[in-house]
């Protein structure tokens, strides 16, 4: 490992000052992938500033019921939480599928939001990876990519992000929070992962030296009624093979309102905008979530290894939505304002 | 105060820091390379072996400690990210020549065959009885707000998966939480 300087602050704007003012600083959080990265001679930052004593730790109840979370609240306070917890399931079940207990005690938000993806040969410094060495070629594309991207990847690279906490949050619309050299700004989560195309290397639209400060999360009356499941080759600790966030406001037996987001198929979080399209005013039936969800899904192009991906995200889709319409239908589940009646064909 | 002389091989600050750590309730100033992780301070400077490097990339939870009351892995964090923190490892948890409960309760169930995840198996799960009294849920607790029901056998299994045994003791350390944890009133 090079050997580094380590700074630390209690000031958002030095943290900001130290990094931006030199080209191969790092911040530093939970360490859980950046320690990782720097043993495997992948990250070799000259200065690192731990922004895990700046006071970004809190989470904070907006007036119109949405959230601001700090970029340093751990990932198992965060799932902890009794508001996320109550109001936003969908954001505390994608936390607590990710990593370990130790791992989510050590993982920060906006660390968890800036993890680099899993690809073996991103991992691996003596194989080829555009995204390590832009030029270099991907050794992805004919090698082992069971595990990456089916939607937006591109020749140059077709990795997949990792985060399972950014899918549920793509889903809930929810704003980075970004204090950048040139002043404090929102970037929309939804646009704040870039798709790979020419540049791999570049990963986020957050410019460089730019720190994450909070992530809000905008109310959403029906987010009492989201989940989050994610397949993966095993029952825990595993990364996910796919992922399905959702939420959804049923009014009688039609889909009045529903958000989406789909996790390991591409370089970001994915939001199926066209699937929830053509939800929006549906019966809720199985029926419709597999039309709706294979009307994304017409985009998709599998690698060699992970054809697998389209029916597994397909029928997590369904299975997930189901699962969601027959706990507002059944005993004791709270039915929606219309009285959630919806039937499922089975 | 325990001090440790600085090594011959350290390179030169500003790539190293004065890092203060108290461990197992004693004091420590260490002048410790920025790169050394927690699991190498505590094994290779402080002498302390009984957290194990399994993986060294955060996989397999034999580093496992408890940092100011939670648990972590050390071969992922910087000791100098940690300074000034309370560190528990498995050294720290007998009191006066006795066993915690919990490690009677290993015993008891032949919790282990070669012992090598089992400091971080204990630790961990120390740290998952204190989740658990503070009613955090886990993925597989059914209704998230009202938190757990209970300490079952599958919520057990859930948040110990950050702690791989390659000897595979995995039914009896089950057994032996779920004593540890009825004996303090955890159900
Ligand atoms: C064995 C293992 C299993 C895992 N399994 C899962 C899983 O199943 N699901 C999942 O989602 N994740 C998983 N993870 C990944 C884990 O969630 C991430 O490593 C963690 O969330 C990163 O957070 P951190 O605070 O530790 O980040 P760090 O490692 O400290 O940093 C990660 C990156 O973010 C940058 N950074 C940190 N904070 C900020 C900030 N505020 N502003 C700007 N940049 C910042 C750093 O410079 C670095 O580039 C796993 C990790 C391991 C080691
Ligand atoms: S040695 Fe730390 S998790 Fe394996
Ligand atoms: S007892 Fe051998 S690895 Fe667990």
């Amino acid at each position: 490992m090079r050997s580094f300087r380590y700074e630390r602050s209690t000031d958002p704007g030095r943290a900001v000052a130290l990094v931006a003012g030199e080209p191969d600083a790092a911040y530093l959080g939970g360490g859980t992938n950046l320690v990782d990265l720097m043993k495997l001679g992948v990250a070799r930052p000259g200065l690192l500033v731990d922004v895990t004593r700046l006071p970004l730790d809190s989470v904070e109840t907006l007036p119109d019921g949405g959230l601001r979370i700090g970029a340093t609240v751990r990932n198992s306070d965060l799932a902890a939480h009794p508001t996320v917890r109550r109001d936003f399931p969908v954001l505390a079940r994608a936390l607590l599928a990710g990593a370990s207990g130790q791992l989510r005690n050590m993982a920060t938000v906006g660390g968890n939001l800036l993890q680099r993806t899993r690809c073996y040969y991103f991992q691996d410094v003596s194989r080829p990876c555009n995204k390590r060495e832009p030029g270099a070629g991907c050794s992805a594309l004919e090698g082992q990519n069971r595990d990456l991207a089916i939607l937006g990847w591109s020749p140059q690279c077709v990795a997949t992000h990792p985060s399972d906490m950014a899918v549920a949050l793509v889903a809930l619309d929810a704003v980075v929070e970004v204090l950048e050299p040139a002043g404090a700004r929102d970037i929309p989560l939804a646009e704040f992962h870039r798709l790979p195309g020419e540049r791999p290397d570049q990963e986020t639209t957050l410019a460089p030296g730019g720190l994450v400060t909070a992530v809000r999360i905008p109310a959403l009356p029906f987010g009492r009624r989201s989940t989050y499941r994610k397949a993966r080759d095993r029952a825990s600790f595993a990364f996910a093979a796919g992922s399905v966030a959702a939420a959804i406001d049923l009014d009688g037996g039609l889909v009045r309102d529903v958000r989406l987001g789909w996790g390991a198929v591409a370089h970001r979080p994915w939001r199926p905008r066209l699937a929830e399209a053509a939800l929006r005013g549906q019966p809720a039936t199985e029926e419709t979530f597999r039309l709706a969800a294979e009307e994304e899904l017409a985009a998709a192009r599998p690698l060699t290894q992970n054809a697998f991906k389209i029916p597994l995200i397909r029928n997590l889709t369904v299975r997930t939505l189901v699962e969601l319409v027959e706990d507002s239908a059944g005993p004791g589940g709270e039915a929606g304002p219309t009285g959630g009646t919806a039937g499922v064909d089975r | 105060m325990v001090r440790t002389s600085p090594r011959a091989d350290l390179p030169e600050p500003p790539y190293r820091s004065p890092v203060r750590l108290s461990v197992n309730g004693r004091p420590h100033e260490l002048d410790l390379d920025n790169r050394t992780t927690l699991l190498d301070a505590l094994r290779e400077h402080l002498g302390l072996i009984g957290a194990k490097k399994g993986c060294d990339h955060g996989q397999c939870g034999s580093c496992t400690v408890l940092l100011d009351g939670r648990r972590v892995k050390s071969c992922l964090a910087f000791a100098v990210a940690a300074d000034g923190a309370d560190l528990v490892s498995v050294e720290g948890l007998a009191e006066d020549g006795h066993l915690h409960p919990l490690q009677s309760c290993f015993v008891q169930h032949d919790a282990f065959q070669c012992g090598y995840c089992t400091s971080g198996q204990l630790c961990s799960a120390l740290g998952m009885l204190d989740e658990l009294r503070q009613g955090w849920p886990s993925v597989v607790t059914p209704d998230l707000a009202a938190g757990p029901d209970g300490l079952t056998e599958p919520e057990i299994r859930e948040r110990m998966s950050g702690n791989i045994c390659r000897c595979a003791a995995y039914p009896h350390i089950v057994s032996a939480i779920r004593e540890a944890a009825a004996a303090e009133g955890v159900r």
